[in-house]
């Protein structure tokens, strides 16, 4: 009985990350819309949206191979996987001995290589532009990730994503300029994985600007469907990961009381919707990039997060 | 690590201070540089009277006190006005390769607190640490002024070097007075100095950019 319940615990996760995903993306796109004084497309669009994908007729280009049929579900598997091990509503789910931050950085590059991959198989100019680009930032936002990862393992004293938010939101770790440091990093390379706006526009099929839309460009129906699919659970879990780093508040932890648990709910679909209004806020303040200028921002990225393992080495104590 | 609130807070200032040094290290516009000093030395001054608190030291206020009257109002003030009357207010300095510069900077970080941990092994945390942020402001200071072309940049680079001084004194316990006032002093001699300095820079070659300079040393090479 106890095994069941605790597959339920981690099954709701699964489900509820994506479920919750293209309501994140339509909560993002209309309060966009709204800054933007237009009326915008109602919150569930992107449901109505991928729906009618997974109905329409997939075109493969000619030369295309097994690769390309293939790379959707990839992306859409592994960045579903890296979501669900995440803890959302509460800690040491049935299988967060798994969620370790440097296997979630993998998955997630497991899934980016398919896709740049994919990008280059159909042989159209765009694709080929679309994954070097794609290449480029993650080769540079990876390591500012990695640097993320090791201030909080310094911190928390391991790398596994339940620990790691049990030790912030039960015993207090106090004002840390590293954890800081560490949040500012973490936000600029969210920004830059997830082709938000002073790297990517999500919203553009501009030939010269665009990135994430370059690769896919090639795709429809239902590949096309797993792969948006697949962005907007990416960015589901880049929230997740924040405010179970940075604001683990109301996860039910050692308490597993169904009144814990409803609380731990509320309190991350709480956290979900202020992000996804910060975002479009944050977005608007900005203007887009030119690609030869990202090096530069997620090298702030890398310097943010190295300071912040600088800091703590000097204030270890011996 | 058993941490208490005074340490935290100490922590965090000069940490504060240290990331403004990169933001300085990084912003290629004058108007920010200045603000961002200003900043600095706002966070030098909470940083003095925090350990005028911890340490029952009273007069490290007097010291804080200065700090944010020279520091944070007058200098940046004056600069601004500098900066207005050369009009160059709007101008974007060309910062010498930025992904270099704040590499080396990290590098200067790092070597400061490997210089740091041994000779402070016998000293508490706190001094420990602020040594160490206390010597990277003061390196990275140094490494402003050379990558920058700008000479208003340039002196910039030089207060906040100065930001790093008084980090480490207020630090370390027993500061007299009297030393603080001289350097305070010494600090606004220097300043005008560098003001009539920048003006007959400007006067004789039209520019504020010090590699304006370079073809009147003799240095034939590059500017033919």
């Amino acid at each position: 009985m106890a095994l069941m319940l605790d597959l339920l615990a981690q099954a709701a996760q699964m489900f509820l990350v994506l479920i919750v995903a293209p309501l994140v993306i339509g909560i993002t796109r209309k309060v966009k819309a709204r800054l933007l004084r237009r009326v915008g497309p109602p919150v569930w669009q992107f449901y109505i949206d991928l729906w009618k994908l997974v109905h329409k007729e997939a075109v493969l280009a000619m030369d295309a191979s097994w690769l390309y049929r293939v790379a959707p579900y990839l992306v859409f598997a592994t960045t579903w996987v890296a979501a669900a091990l995440i803890p959302t509503y509460a800690t040491d789910l049935m299988f967060s001995w798994s969620a370790d931050l440097i296997a979630i950085v993998a998955l997630l590059a497991t899934g980016r290589f398919a896709l740049a991959l994919a990008g280059m198989d159909a042989g159209a100019r765009f694709g080929g532009i679309g994954a070097s680009r794609e290449m480029m930032i993650a080769s540079l936002a990876e390591p500012a990730m990695l640097l993320v990862v090791f201030t909080m393992a310094l911190i928390a004293g391991t790398t596994q994503l339940s620990a790691v938010a049990v030790t912030f939101a039960d015993t207090g770790v106090g004002l840390r300029v590293s954890l800081g440091l560490a949040m500012v990093a973490f936000v600029l390379v969210a920004l830059a994985e997830n082709g938000r706006i002073p790297i990517d526009n999500p919203a553009t099929h501009l030939e010269l600007t665009m990135i994430h839309e370059a690769m896919v460009l090639e795709y429809s129906g239902r590949h096309l469907s797993m792969i948006e699919a697949a962005a907007a659970l990416k960015l589901v879990l880049y929230f997740s990961l924040f405010s179970c780093l940075f604001l683990p508040f109301g996860m039910a932890t050692t308490d597993k009381s169904a009144d814990a648990m409803m609380l731990g709910f509320g309190s991350y679909l709480a956290k979900l919707i202020v992000l996804s209004i910060l975002l479009p806020v944050g977005e608007l303040a900005v203007a887009k990039m030119r690609v030869f200028r990202v090096p530069v921002f997620l090298g702030g990225a890398f310097a943010a997060a190295s300071l912040a393992v600088f800091l703590l080495f000097v204030s270890r104590s011996f | 690590m058993a941490h208490h609130i005074g340490f935290d807070i100490a922590h965090l200032l000069a940490g504060s201070m240290l990331v403004l040094s990169f933001v300085l290290l990084y912003q290629d516009r004058i108007t920010a540089v200045l603000n961002v000093f200003a900043l600095q030395a706002v966070m030098l001054s909470l940083s003095v009277a925090w350990q005028a608190v911890i340490q029952d030291a009273p007069h490290l206020l007097i010291t804080a006190a200065i700090a944010l009257a020279v520091k944070a109002i007058v200098i940046p003030l004056a600069l601004h006005r500098i900066v207005r009357r050369l009009g160059i207010q709007r101008e974007i300095e060309e910062v010498i390769g930025a992904g270099p510069t704040m590499l080396t900077g990290l590098g200067l970080v790092a070597l400061s607190m490997l210089l740091v941990m041994p000779v402070g092994r016998n000293v508490s945390v706190l001094v420990r640490e602020d040594l160490a942020f206390a010597l990277a402001v003061i390196l990275i200071g140094l490494l402003i002024m050379i990558t920058r072309r700008n000479a208003v940049t340039q002196i910039v680079g030089f207060m906040s070097l100065e930001n790093g001084l008084v980090l480490a004194a207020s630090g370390a316990k027993g500061m007299p007075l009297v030393v603080e006032f001289s350097v305070a002093f010494s600090i606004l001699i220097a300043f005008i100095v560098f003001g009539v300095f920048v003006f007959r820079i400007r006067e004789r070659f039209d520019t504020v950019d010090v590699s304006g300079m370079d073809r009147f040393r003799g240095e034939q090479g590059e500017h033919g």
